[in-house]
C-alpha cells in the first residue's frame, strides 16, 4: 500500500530522471531514502519492536525499585548477577541507561535489527513490490544503499528509544546526580549524560555488523520470514559460539564479541582498546557483507 | 540495471549467457578481496610493527642492573597486562573457589572489595591492570574486569578498595609513614618488583646478560636475560625489558625450561611518565555503597571465627606468600622467616612442609571412581623416602609423600625425588 505511494511520489521526478539518461539527482536519492524511512517507521511491526524495546528499561526499573523498596537502600545488590551496572541503579537513575543497554544489546536490539534488515530486500520481493521499485530509475546499488541506510537509522533510533526510555524511568523512580565511574572517580551529571549519549552511539554502531549480515541474507531469498529467521538464528548461534572456551581463537572475529566493551566508556580514563576493536570488527562486517550483498543483489534475477 | 536484464539474454545465444554468468561471478571478487585484505592486515601489521628493534648504545648487564636500581620513577600512569599460564586445568568457578578455600584470606564473609579476595584472581588467565603513581603517597591500581573494575587507591593515609560490580567499598587507614613503607607491596605486580626479586637470586647459580633491545609499550628498552645455570629447575629463562631512558622495568617474562608459552608474561602495554591528574586519586564512596571499614571486618571475621583478623601487614604477607608460590626465588627467600625448611640452593631450592597427616590417600585406598580421579591428578613415584604423588604444573611441582610431607619447588620431578631422598 505504501509502496504505491512511493511510486507516485517519485512519479514527477522519474520523467526528468529518464530524460537525463538515468542520472538521478542527489535530491532524488534523498527522496528515496525519505520514503523508505517513512515506510519502515510507519509499519506496525516496527512500532511494536520499538515498544518492546522501550518496555525493557521500564521492567528493569520497576523490578529494581520493588527489590530495594523495603527501605534497605542500595546495599550491594546481587553480586555478579544481572546485567552490568545494575547494583548502582538505586543510587543514580542514570545507571539505568547503561543497564538497559547492557540488557538489550545481547538479544533484543540485534533481533529487532535482524527483523528490519532481513525484511529489507526479501520483504519487498515477497510482497511483489521489488520490481516496481526497480522500474523507477533508482538502480540496484542505490536501492541497496538506501535500504542499508534505513536499517542503520533504525539501529540508531532503536538504541535511542531504549536510552531515552531508561533515562525517563530512571529519573522518575530513582535520584539523579553526580555519578561515580567504575574506576571510582566522580563525574558531574552533565558529563554523565554526555557519556550516556556516547554509549548509545557506540551501541548503535555495534549493530552495524548485524545489519550488514541481515541485508546480505535478505538478498539471498525471496521470503522475508526466511531472511529474518536466518539472521536471528545466526545471531543466536554466534552468541552461543562466543561462550565456548575451545573456540577462543576465533571469538575475537565474531561480531558480538566486543559488544559489551561500551562499558569501557565508563572508566576513567576511558579504555579504548576494546572499543576500537569493536568498531573495527563492525566496519569489517559491513564491508564484507555489504559488498557481498551488492554482488548478489546486482547480479540477481528479480522475479517478484 | 533493469530488473529483467538477464531475461533478454535468452535470445542472444549461449556464449552471451556464459559471459553474463562470468560477469556476475566477478562481482563476488569484491567481498572476497575485502576478506583477503582484512586477513592480510590482521596478519601483517603486528609483524611489521614488531620487526624494528631499537638501536641503543651497548651496555653491560652490570650497568643495566645498576640502572634499574637507580631508577627513581615517581610519576607514571599506564596500562599493564599480566598473563599467567601455569598449565593448571581450567576449572572455571571451581578453581577460584578452591583458591579462596585454600587461602585463609578468602573468607567468604568479607567484603568483595577486600583486596585480598581479589588477589587470587590474578593467579590465572589474562588480566588488564591500570596503574597510576604520583609520588609515595598517591597510588592507584585498577583491575579491569568485564564492564566493571576493581580499584585500589592509596591517597595519603587512606587506602580504598572499590568494587564497581557489587558497589562495595573497603576502607583502611594507616599513618603516612606506614603507608610509605607499604608502597612496594601495594603496587605489587609492577615489573620493578618482579625484577628486584629476580635480581636477588643473581649469584653463581645464575647467568645474566643483556640480550639486545626491544620495543615495549612504544618505548625503547634493553632486554635483560636471566638464565639458571643449574639443571633440574623448571625455570627456562627470565627476560626483563628495561626502559632505556628511566631504567624502569617494563616487561617481565618467565619461560619454562620445557618450552612453550611463557608461564608469566607481565608488561606495560601503554605507559606515560607524566604526572597523573590529581582527581585520579580522589575517592569518595558513592552514595549507597556498602562500606567495610578495616576494623569492622576484623570484628566480623572474629565473630564468625573463620580465620584470624587481618591487618594490613598480614595482607602483605599473604600476598608475598602468594607471589612466592608463583616464583621460585620468592618461595625460598621467604622460607627463612621461620616457615618451611628449604633443601638445596638457588633455583633448585625445594621447600618442605610437614603436614603431619597421613598424606594424600592413594587411589587404591579410596577406590572406585574417586580413586581414579585422585590418581589422574598426579604421578606416583617411589624412592628411598617411600612413595608419594607428584603434582605438576608448568612451573611449580609438588611431591606429597605418603607420610604427609610436601616438597614444593620450581624443579622437575627427579629433583623433587632427590630432595625427598636427601631429607631422609
Amino acid at each position: 500500500m505504501s509502496r504505491a505511494e512511493v511510486i507516485q511520489q517519485g512519479g514527477g521526478q522519474i520523467g526528468g530522471g529518464i530524460a537525463r539518461a538515468r542520472k538521478p539527482s542527489p535530491l532524488w536519492t534523498f527522496g528515496l531514502f525519505r520514503s523508505e524511512l517513512l515506510t519502515t517507521f510507519r509499519r506496525w511491526r516496527t512500532l511494536a519492536l520499538l515498544a518492546v524495546l522501550a518496555a525493557v528499561p521500564i521492567l528493569v526499573g520497576i523490578a529494581v525499585k520493588i527489590e530495594t523498596g523495603d527501605g534497605s537502600g542500595g546495599g550491594g545488590g546481587p553480586q555478579g548477577g544481572g546485567p552490568a551496572f545494575i547494583s548502582q541503579i538505586t543510587n543514580n537513575g542514570l545507571f539505568l541507561v547503561f543497564t538497559a543497554l547492557a540488557a538489550t544489546l545481547p538479544f533484543f536490539l540485534p533481533m529487532a535489527i535482524g527483523v528490519i534488515a532481513g525484511d529489507a530486500i526479501a520483504g519487498e520481493a515477497n510482497s511483489g513490490t521489488l520490481r516496481y521499485l526497480l522500474v523507477a530509475p533508482a538502480g540496484r546499488t542505490r536501492l541497496l544503499l538506501t535500504k542499508y541506510a534505513t536499517t542503520m537509522t533504525f539501529c540508531l533510533v532503536a538504541t535511542l528509544v531504549v536510552a531515552v526510555s531508561a533515562l525517563t524511568v530512571g529519573a522518575l523512580l530513582f535520584p539523579l546526580g553526580d555519578l561515580t565511574t567504575i574506576s571510582g572517580t566522580r563525574i558531574s551529571f552533565a558529563e554523565g549524560l554526555g557519556r550516556a549519549l556516547l554509549i548509545a552511539l557506540v551501541v548503535a554502531a555495534s549493530l552495524i555488523g548485524v545489519a550488514a549480515l541481515g541485508l546480505f541474507v535478505s538478498t539471498l531469498t525471496n521470503s522475508g520470514i526466511a531472511a529474518m529467521a536466518t539472521t536471528v538464528g545466526l545471531l543466536i548461534t554466534v552468541q552461543i559460539l562466543d561462550q565456548i572456551p575451545q573456540l577462543h581463537a576465533l571469538q575475537p572475529y565474531f561480531f558480538s564479541h566486543y559488544w559489551l566493551s561500551f562499558a569501557d566508556l565508563m572508566r576513567e580514563p576511558v579504555y579504548w582498546d576494546d572499543l576500537i576493536k569493536n568498531l573495527g570488527i563492525q566496519g569489517l562486517y559491513a564491508a564484507v557483507f555489504g559488498s557481498a550483498a551488492w554482488a548478489r543483489f546486482t547480479a540477481k534475477d528479480i522475479t517478484a | 540495471m533493469a530488473p529483467y536484464e538477464s531475461e533478454d539474454s535468452t535470445t542472444a545465444g549461449e556464449a552471451d549467457d556464459l559471459r553474463a554468468g562470468r560477469r556476475k561471478a566477478a562481482r563476488y571478487v569484491v567481498p572476497v578481496a575485502v576478506v583477503g585484505i582484512a586477513a592480510a592486515t590482521i596478519g601483517l601489521v603486528p609483524a611489521i610493527a614488531d620487526s624494528g628493534d631499537p638501536d641503543l648504545p651497548d651496555i653491560t648487564a652490570q650497568q643495566l642492573i645498576e640502572k634499574i636500581a637507580k631508577s627513581d620513577v615517581q610519576q607514571l600512569s599506564g596500562t599493564f597486562k599480566i598473563t599467567t599460564d601455569l598449565g593448571l586445568p581450567d576449572l572455571g568457578g571451581l578453581e577460584s573457589s578452591l583458591a579462596s578455600g585454600a587461602m585463609p584470606s578468602g573468607s567468604g564473609d568479607g567484603s568483595s572489595a577486600d583486596p585480598s579476595a581479589k588477589l587470587t584472581e590474578l593467579a590465572s588467565g589474562t588480566h588488564t591492570l591500570r596503574l597510576a603513581v604520583d609520588g609515595e603517597n598517591k597510588q592507584k591500581l585498577s583491575l579491569l574486569e568485564n564492564a566493571s573494575e576493581y580499584s585500589l587507591i592509596h591517597n595519603g593515609k587512606d587506602i580504598w578498595g572499590y568494587d564497581s560490580k557489587s558497589n562495595e567499598v573497603f576502607h583502611a587507614t594507616g599513618d603516612e609513614a606506614k603507608a610509605e613503607k607499604g608502597k612496594p607491596e601495594e603496587v605489587p605486580a609492577t615489573p620493578k618488583d618482579f625484577a628486584e626479586e629476580a635480581l636477588k637470586s643473581v649469584d653463581d647459580t645464575t647467568a645474566v646478560r643483556v640480550d639486545g633491545t626491544a620495543q615495549v609499550a612504544g618505548r625503547d628498552a634493553y632486554r635483560l636475560l636471566i638464565k639458571p645455570k643449574q639443571s633440574g629447575t623448571t625455570v627456562g629463562a627470565i627476560t626483563v625489558a628495561v626502559d632505556a631512558e628511566t631504567g624502569m622495568p617494563l616487561k617481565f617474562t618467565l619461560t619454562p625450561s620445557s618450552g612453550g608459552a611463557a608461564v608469566i608474561d607481565a608488561g606495560f602495554t601503554q605507559v606515560s611518565f607524566a604526572k597523573p591528574s590529581a582527581s585520579t586519586f580522589d575517592f569518595t564512596p558513592p552514595k549507597g555503597a556498602k562500606v567495610t571499614e578495616e576494623g569492622a571486618m576484623e570484628g566480623a571475621a572474629g565473630e564468625h571465627g573463620s580465620g584470624s583478623a587481618k591487618s594490613e601487614d598480614e595482607f602483605r604477607k599473604e600476598f608475598e606468600k602468594e607471589l612466592g608460590g608463583a616464583k621460585p626465588e620468592g618461595g625460598s627467600g621467604k622460607a627463612a622467616e621461620g616457615g618451611p625448611e628449604v633443601i638445596g640452593e638457588g633455583w633448585n631450592s625445594v621447600a618442605v612442609f610437614d603436614t603431619g597427616g597421613e598424606g594424600m590417600p592413594s587411589g587404591s585406598e579410596v577406590g572406585g571412581d574417586m580413586g581414579g580421579f585422585l590418581d589422574s591428578l598426579g604421578d606416583k613415584v617411589t624412592g628411598k623416602f617411600g612413595s608419594g604423588t607428584v603434582f605438576k604444573t608448568r612451573l611449580i611441582n609438588a611431591l606429597m609423600t605418603d607420610d604427609g610431607k610436601v616438597y614444593v619447588g620450581a624443579v622437575d620431578k627427579d629433583a623433587l625425588v632427590k630432595a625427598a631422598n636427601s631429607a631422609k
